[in-house]
């Protein structure tokens, strides 16, 4: 398939560019670690031979390689959307995964060999491992080289700490930004912050690492000793004391050569993010078969890979804002027969996005609302491994206790009001609002609808409606009493020291990228359509995009209500970890406000004419009054 | 090209204008209108102390020198500690306040060649709102329509934020303690409720319901405040957003607070900002004599050079096809064009004059009028009919005061200045902000605050020549009713051919 090469080429073009980008910064590093004050003459004299020395030739390619390799690390393991562990235990089990486990090893020897190719690269009394000594009966030996062991140790302990920090600060989410601007500019602009984030982060890794290795540092080194048959140096201070430790200018290599590994690592994924990001223009129709699988109608409904749909769904934001040409395409008819496939294509899809966050919200805030407190939901995850099954089936049988709670209101209790008991039954095929998404009361009466995030729309089928699936009445095997009893008290047993807050909520709007992208792209079309659309095929769907958007506000608003919804976290500005995700909530609420004024202020008064439910239209008219 | 001689004499003296109807300007003593507002500068609660700490009602009180070197690198940072040092040299050692000198010294060497590069850096912010903002002394600050309704907000010298809405009887005041030295104000458009407010030191976003019924917010829960402390220097300027607010080379996400800088080489900052009203354009002023016009697709922009000062201001026409802005010590407008395309096509290589403000007398009943010189703002109604001009006039001469001069315009098929006439006040008061209604549907409204602090509204009738963009009729487009005037029928005006 031709777009999902687009994804290796972009990351093989951003692979190549940190390969390009390692000459001068490499330079840079040599020009730093070797500096004097006293004789800069002689600094830019040995930096010249030492750049053309064949050991520094090696050791380029040695980095090569490691850039290469973190290159396709980052691409191995880059997601679109973000795994949020809702609690420490989640987080852990993160960290002891045995893919995390071979990521964090190879980025420890990874970590090393920078750390060689810098030791060799700065010379003076760090460049071999071993150095001949004169014991004191006369003959000569190998003793260790301490400083050459600490320098090693210490790359091996950053590249750990990176890959872990990547979890943490879930380093390998790539988000997509709302400003577009060019690669380079984008590069240019970020390059600042880049060089900042791995100064401080060399800083307090190295600062973790003397702590370690003050601590630690005598079992490598009597390890070393024994394995290699070398000697213990007598003559200088071992290294783990704090008269060692406290030697400025072995701090100060430590941490430039810290840094210079975080530097090319940083600039290897922030190239690998701007590249695999940058809007890519899929054709919207094609006059040949062939072609139509990488048409947008079409990569717009594909689930695999998760990234192509993203593009996907950022070109229909971009395009329905800026581009009048494609969207004439997106409201034209087929040739021949007249059917409005392109639009029909797309608004299908973007509304069962907008249905499936809909239900979640829904299914979440029973949830909440029978047990007083929200389950850790696992958020679907875009890995290709096998976390993804696991994922799914814990969502699955989470879902199926949110919908069987025996609290759950039941709709012939005499509690319930007749207008929502009216509203719960089933609607009749002729009626306006067939076919179209309901309020939230009665889609908690469908529990078997939902479905996780990512494996959710995966057929792209029409947008559920209670309809087509008779309200059975009977559940089946309610959970017990004496289970809900056991496990409420296990919650609140574990709940304190273990549950991170407002990170369900995070989860829960995890993809929301997505959906921010659907309301763009349907109220920037819709209100184009007033009048761009020749033949009305906007018209024809603008009820039920016009009541998904309001159930999804209304299921939206609802959320917010919970404790920790909203409370805003804290932003981190110092660091590489991309914590887009974190606010995603909140440009969600943003967009979809946006999106139903963009489209109540473009059609203002028509839409009396259109056909919505009771309830729709007096909250539509809240809009049209601006008064909400 | 169209000049001031070609517009009526003003007013004499006592009349204010009330509206234009029939294609003239009417005059009258002054009406009582329910949305005309008044804000006596004595009716304020203003600020006795303009200084931030409470320093001087206390004594002096001796510390020892590292309580007193703490306290200074609290508040002064690194040059409040040398400061301090050196001061107090019984205490320290010689070396050290010595050395502590000259290295002060030394900054301050630095820092004066960086103001010489960048004036307007050496100016305390207060200073730099006065100088930079669109009002200095007026006791409203700012003013801004919601874009789709019929309620204003007001930012008034004390410091508070008033809005009013016709159709309600509550009247929301707005109050933080970050909110000093309102500089500007705005709505979010396709939005109820968000309010931007610019001050002095931060960027306060308010959420007021439209619904609620409380009328007072202090320092209340419905505020987002994004705060720039490493951008304290930079000018508060004029911003809106769409989504996003865009502010000194920083586009913000406001939902998401997430912020993208734009940073492009040269001019030091942004004073004036202005948004096309489609949204494909921005134009962003600096205090040096250049200004940038970014599109908003792909956020690249054009760098203006200007030969005189700096962008004064600017306003956009509807479709965002054409700019129109003055510069600073300039008595004409310049228009830019630009085509929708983005990408391929390059704008305009050079700005065009539209009109000549240079001073021109009339002569009243009253004796000689001076009008003319200097404009402060421009102001372009929605639908690109009406051009307001705020001529700065003369604070020193008593027969220049400021006045707003009204142009009629028309877009399409070419671009056309005719001479309409001077809006005046009352007596004394002179205009300090205009602003055009977003929607008024009988053609255009201009709302004048005035130095009095008065807020009066100047309708102007007339049908609309063009399709009202977005409008809901689609009916055809009307015959263009205005007749020009039979005295300037024969002078030679502006349109795109004559220039």
């Amino acid at each position: 398939m031709i777009a999902a090469s687009v994804i290796c080429w972009r990351a093989a073009a951003s692979i190549a560019w940190a390969v390009l980008l390692l000459p001068p910064s490499t330079a840079i590093f040599v020009i730093l670690s070797k500096f004097s004050v006293l004789h800069p003459i002689q600094t830019i004299s040995e930096c010249f031979s030492m750049l053309t020395s064949a050991t520094a030739i090696f050791s380029f390619i040695l980095l090569c390689g490691v850039i290469i390799m973190v290159g396709f690390l980052n691409f191995e393991y880059y997601t679109v959307i973000p795994t949020i562990a809702c609690s420490k235990i989640a987080l852990f089990g993160q960290l002891l995964h045995p893919r995390q486990l071979v990521n964090s090893l190879v980025h420890c020897i990874m970590g090393m060999i920078v750390a060689w190719c810098s030791a060799v690269t700065i010379g003076f009394r760090y460049e071999t491992l071993g150095h001949p000594c004169a014991q004191t009966d006369g003959y000569h030996q190998m003793c260790l080289n301490e400083y050459h062991l600490i320098l090693l140790l210490g790359g091996a302990f950053v590249g750990f700490s990176h890959s872990l920090l990547g979890v943490i600060h879930n380093m390998n989410y790539v988000s997509f930004h709302t400003v577009q601007q060019y690669k380079y500019l984008r590069f240019k602009g970020c390059l600042p912050l880049v060089v900042k984030c791995s100064a401080t982060q060399a800083l307090y890794s190295v600062r973790n690492f003397i702590v370690v290795y003050y601590f630690l540092g005598y079992i490598p080194r009597t390890w070393i000793c024994k394995t290699l048959n070398l000697h213990l140096g007598s003559s200088a201070h071992p290294l783990d004391s704090i008269a060692g430790l406290l030697d400025l200018s072995l701090l100060y290599h430590l941490w430039i050569s810290a840094t210079f590994l975080l530097f090319t690592w940083y600039i290897t994924l922030l190239l690998f993010r701007i590249f695999l990001t940058e809007g890519y223009s899929f054709p919207v129709q094609s006059s040949f078969t062939e072609d139509a699988d990488h048409c947008l109608p079409k990569v717009l409904t594909e689930k695999q890979p998760m990234i192509l749909k993203f593009l996907a769904l950022q070109d229909l934001a971009l395009l329905s804002q800026h581009s009048p040409l494609r969207r004439c395409e997106v409201f034209s008819l087929s040739q021949p027969g007249g059917h409005p496939h392109n639009w029909n294509a797309i608004s299908k899809e973007c509304l069962s996005l907008l249905a499936d966050l809909t239900q979640r919200l829904v299914a979440y805030h029973d949830t909440v609302a029978t047990n007083g407190r929200a389950k850790s939901l696992s958020s679907g995850s875009e890995r290709k491994t096998s976390s993804e099954t696991s994922g799914t089936l814990i969502s699955q049988k989470w879902l199926s206790m949110s919908a069987n709670s025996p609290f759950t209101p039941d709709l012939d209790s005499p509690f319930m009001s007749p207008a929502l008991r009216r509203l719960a039954a089933p609607v009749e095929q002729g009626s306006p609002w067939y076919g179209t998404v309901q309020s939230p009361h009665i889609m908690r009466r469908v529990p078997k609808l939902w479905s996780t995030s990512t494996d959710s729309q995966v057929n792209g089928s029409s947008p559920p409606s209670p309809a087509s699936v008779p309200s059975d009445k009977q559940e089946p095997s309610k959970p017990s009493f004496l289970a809900q009893f056991l496990q409420n008290r296990r919650e609140q047993v574990l709940k304190p020291c273990l549950k991170l807050p407002e990170a369900s909520s995070q989860a829960l709007f995890a993809d929301s990228q997505a959906h921010i992208w659907a309301l763009e792209g349907l109220s920037y079309l819709v209100q184009a359509s007033f009048s761009e659309d020749q033949f009305g095929v906007v018209q024809t769907t603008l009820p039920s995009i016009l009541s998904c958007m309001l159930v999804l506000q209304e299921a939206v608003d609802r959320h917010f209500k919970l404790p920790h919804a909203s409370s805003k976290p804290v932003r981190s500005t110092s660091s590489m970890g991309d914590s887009t995700y974190k606010t995603l909530r909140f440009a969600l609420r943003a967009t979809l406000k946006t999106a139903i004024y963009r489209i109540t202020t473009t059609f203002g008064d028509h839409l009396n004419a259109v056909q919505l439910s009771a309830e729709h239209r007096k909250r539509l008219q809240q809009f049209l009054e601006y008064k909400e | 090209m169209c000049s001031l001689a070609l517009f009526p004499p003003p007013l004499p003296y006592g009349q204010t204008t009330v509206c234009e109807s029939n294609n003239e300007l009417l005059s009258g003593s002054s009406t009582e209108d329910q949305l005309n507002l008044s804000f006596p500068r004595e009716s304020l609660k203003l600020h006795s102390r303009t200084e931030n700490s409470s320093k001087a009602a206390f004594l002096d009180h001796s510390e020892t020198l590292w309580m007193r070197s703490a306290a200074a690198w609290r508040d002064g940072g690194l040059t409040g500690l040398l400061n301090e040092i050196t001061n107090s040299h019984p205490e320290v050692p010689k070396w050290l306040s010595m050395s502590s000198g000259c290295i002060l010294a030394l900054l301050q060497w630095v820092s004066s060649f960086h103001g010489s590069l960048f004036p307007h850096l050496t100016l305390s912010s207060e200073d730099m709102i006065a100088e930079f903002s669109q009002v200095s002394d007026c006791v409203v600050r700012a003013f801004a329509w919601h874009p789709h309704t019929d309620k204003f907000a007001v930012a008034l010298l004390d410091d508070s934020i008033k809005i009013y809405n016709p159709k309600s009887a509550t009247t929301p005041t707005l109050k933080h303690r970050l909110q000093r030295n309102v500089a500007v104000v705005q709505w979010k458009p396709l939005c109820a409720s968000a309010l931007a407010v610019g001050c002095q030191n931060c960027l306060l976003v308010w959420h007021v319901d439209p619904c609620s019924l409380s009328t007072r917010y202090v320092n209340s829960g419905h505020v987002q405040k994004i705060e720039f402390s490493s951008l304290k220097k930079c000018q508060k300027n004029s911003l809106s957003f769409t989504f996003n607010a865009v502010l000194n080379f920083l586009v913000w996400d406001v939902a998401a607070e997430s912020c993208v800088p734009l940073q492009r080489v040269g001019g030091g900052g942004v004073t004036f900002l202005s948004w096309s009203p489609d949204g494909s354009h921005v134009l962003a002023s600096t205090p040096s004599a250049l200004f940038r016009v970014w599109e908003t697709r792909m956020w690249t922009c054009e760098r203006w050079p200007c030969i005189k000062g700096r962008c004064q201001s600017g306003c956009w026409s509807p479709d965002g096809s054409r700019l129109l802005f003055t510069v600073q010590d300039e008595a004409v407008i310049y228009s830019l064009t630009f085509t929708n395309t983005p990408g391929t096509s390059k704008g305009p290589h050079a700005a065009v004059v539209v009109a000549d403000l240079s001073e021109t007398t009339f002569s009243t009943p009253d004796g000689d009028i001076i009008v003319g010189g200097e404009i402060q703002s421009l102001a372009w109604d929605p639908r690109g009919e009406r051009l307001a001009v705020l001529l700065k006039g003369d604070p020193r001469a008593a027969d220049r005061s400021p006045i707003i001069a009204v142009f009629k315009t028309r877009v399409s098929p070419i671009f056309e200045l005719l001479p309409c006439g001077f809006v005046q006040g009352e007596p004394g008061a002179e205009p300090r902000l205009m602003q055009f209604h977003p929607n008024f549907r009988h053609g255009a409204l201009l709302t004048v605050c005035w130095s009095s602090g008065r807020i009066t509204h100047v309708p102007f009738y007339f049908l609309s020549a063009s399709i009202p963009r977005l409008g809901l009729s689609g009916s055809p487009t009307l015959p263009h009713v205005q007749e020009r005037p039979a005295d300037f029928a024969n002078q030679s005006l502006f349109t795109e051919f004559i220039s």
